[in-house]
């Protein structure tokens, strides 16, 4: 009993924003609205929904990695194509009957740890600075993308799953649930947003809880002073490829959700354009917070939705403006800042100098 | 007869890399060096040489001059970007990646709105010439003996002129040389503008043998990143021997499978070479003289 309070505990700490009834309401009242969504706008607009939601699982692991490690990563989109294809391939393999679609999720998430650990390993234990981590693991995305790119003819395949070169993968079937009776295809509709939606509160709380248990206590330590953190005995580099590890899966989430969202993926997924976007998400929010990135992802991504009306090319130069007035205004993140400004607020009310 | 002309055929490959990885890389390696900062415009600097270049050699200027052109532009814009928004970030070495990279965005899909999706070339200069039974471009050796004359210049630049002189006290310590009254914002800025006009210069020299994109910074990018990444912090020691060895390792590995593989090879040699060298091959030469 006391084991499971001290667990709830963890939802609220140090290392998060928010706490207390206040922060919990609100929390609850997004969340009803979230829940009850469905039932007021039609099918095809909450499938729009969902892919805003697919983005914020990468969001959310670049926070941990960036935010929380101190470690710039720009290869997310690395591991968002690497288990978009995953799934791909698996699928077009094996099909989508007795819940296949599950295993190969899962798969995808597999081999995108397994990737980043590999990965991490060479970079995290060569100690490498971290300017050079981000160019490192951007160089991994853009051979990456270059590589499916050239995949056009039919001597690139696997399986029977051809590759496609620039024009992507398509056709791999949706997430299919297995039930008594047939299973339940997730189009994207009021089904898959459940389901999304389920994973979003499930990541955004288990992060929570992550980020405020002794792992994510050290990795901030790390953050601040990684030499101090050596000295009191903890393994640096281990913790921070724990955290690379964590934001490639769910990278891989994001890149498995996407794709079985839109039923494709392709190499531009990964070029140096959409490797820029999940900075400006998690800059623009507040990288140091995950309830700061979730929201900020949330918006930036409406808002990019909104302005690719006149023009994707358009909405990218706002997303450059913003993050380069972001870096230069409000370095920790236009919510974090705007969350601390209220809380000094409050308590400047609360004791009169 | 033909294994002398196949081992030219190889040297000449070696070269040719060798020079495009000192000539993406120079840039982005004086940056670097001199004030721990990746420009991750890098690619846009060398955009805007190109499309400078390729606009005033059509507008009937001489191809050389047009290149310088495009050097003096691109470097007239790292002088203002500079000010506007690195020097705002000189403590903070990570939000500046973020910064310039922001930037990049900008200048990419802002020429794409301005100019369109591609711009006409100018055809490569000078012919080709025949060893064996295959033939070599002209302009190729102009663009490795480029790549040597930038790195003399550079040499010359930062050991015999008094700028230079500045610039590495101030690189060695920075506080110090500010109290011995070097004006060091100054340096870093005229080193900002410096390695800007050098990726202008790079856009330049091979704006002849691209198609002129806006995207077509991404080209260098990734082999600049890499080079200086083995390289480490030293232009002379680093840069130039990373080129010389990555060089030979991308052509062996075109050679033997094509361009993808090549740039996979050089992916791997970075990836093994920070595991073995943090601090890239300058650092272990500093660490090995010290």
């Amino acid at each position: 009993m006391t084991s499971q309070l001290q667990f709830v505990r963890l939802l609220q700490g140090p290392q998060t924003l928010g706490r207390g009834p206040l922060f919990w309401g609100a929390t609850g009242v997004a969340l009803l609205a979230a829940v009850a969504y469905p039932l007021l706008a039609d099918g095809y607009t909450v499938g729009n929904t969902v892919y805003f939601f697919t983005w914020a699982f990468m969001a959310l692991g670049l926070c941990v990695v960036w935010g929380y490690g101190g470690t710039l990563s720009f290869g997310q989109t690395a591991f968002f194509g690497l288990s978009g294809y995953t799934y791909g391939v698996l699928t077009l393999n094996f099909g989508a009957a007795y819940g296949f679609t599950l295993v190969a999720l899962l798969a995808s998430l597999v081999f995108s740890a397994a990737f980043a650990a590999v990965l991490g390993y060479f970079l995290y234990f060569g100690r490498i600075s971290g300017v050079f981590l981000g160019i490192v693991t951007l160089s991994v995305t853009l051979v990456f993308e270059r590589f499916m790119a050239q995949t056009a003819g039919p001597e690139w395949h696997i399986g029977i799953a051809r590759l496609n070169g620039y024009n992507g993968m398509n056709g791999m079937p949706p997430l299919t649930l297995p039930w008594f009776g047939g299973s339940i295809v997730l189009f994207p509709d009021v089904g898959l947003y459940y389901l999304v939606l389920a994973l979003l509160v499930l990541t955004y709380l288990g992060l929570r809880i992550l980020v405020n248990s002794k792992f994510g206590n050290v990795l901030v330590a790390i953050r601040e002073n990684p030499e101090r953190a050596e000295m009191l005995g903890y393994d640096v580099r281990k913790y921070q490829l724990g955290a690379f590890v964590i934001g490639a899966v769910l990278a891989g989430l994001s890149g498995t959700l996407y794709t079985a969202w839109g039923q494709y993926i392709t190499p531009s997924s990964m070029s140096i354009t959409a490797a820029a976007l999940p900075i400006v998400w998690v800059a623009v929010g507040g990288r140091g917070d995950l309830t700061a990135t979730l929201i900020g992802t949330l918006a930036v991504l409406s808002a990019f939705q909104a302005l690719t009306i006149y023009g994707s090319q358009y909405a990218l130069v706002v997303m450059g403006v913003l993050l380069v007035t972001t870096v230069l205004i409000a370095p920790a993140g236009l919510i974090v800042t705007f969350a601390k400004f209220v809380a000094r607020m409050r308590r400047g009310r609360k004791e009169p100098a | 007869m033909d294994f002398a002309s196949s081992l030219f055929g190889f040297l000449y490959q070696c070269g040719d890399a060798f020079a495009f990885l000192v000539l993406a890389a120079c840039g982005l390696a004086v940056i670097f060096g001199m004030m721990g900062v990746i420009n991750l415009a890098h690619g846009e600097f060398i955009m805007c040489g190109a499309y400078v270049t390729v606009a005033t050699a059509r507008a009937g200027l001489p191809l050389p001059l047009a290149i310088l052109c495009g050097a003096l532009a691109a470097g007239m814009v790292g002088l203002i970007i500079e000010r506007l928004v690195v020097r705002q970030l000189y403590d903070r070495p990570m939000d500046t990646i973020v910064a310039t990279w922001g930037l990049s965005l900008i200048a990419t899909q802002g020429t794409l709105i301005v100019l369109g999706s591609s711009m006409q070339g100018v055809g490569v200069p000078l012919g080709s010439f025949t060893v064996g039974s295959y033939s070599y471009s002209t302009y190729r050796f102009v663009l490795m003996v480029a790549a040597l004359a930038i790195l003399a210049g550079l040499y010359l630049a930062f050991n015999k002129t008094r700028f230079g002189i500045l610039a590495r006290a101030t690189i060695q310590l920075p506080h110090m040389a500010e109290s011995l009254g070097v004006d060091t914002k100054f340096v870093y800025s005229m080193t900002f503008a410096l390695g800007a006009a050098l990726a202008g210069l790079t856009g330049g020299l091979y704006a002849p043998t691209m198609t002129i994109v806006p995207a077509m910074g991404g080209t260098f990018i990734m082999e600049a990143f890499v080079t200086v990444v083995v390289g480490g912090a030293d232009i002379f020691l680093g840069t130039a021997p990373a080129a010389t060895v990555l060089g030979v390792v991308k052509a062996a590995m075109t050679s033997w499978q094509g361009q993808l593989f090549g740039q996979i090879g050089l992916l791997i040699a970075v990836i093994i070479v920070i595991r073995v060298l943090p601090k890239g091959i300058s650092g272990f030469i500093l660490r090995e003289r010290s």
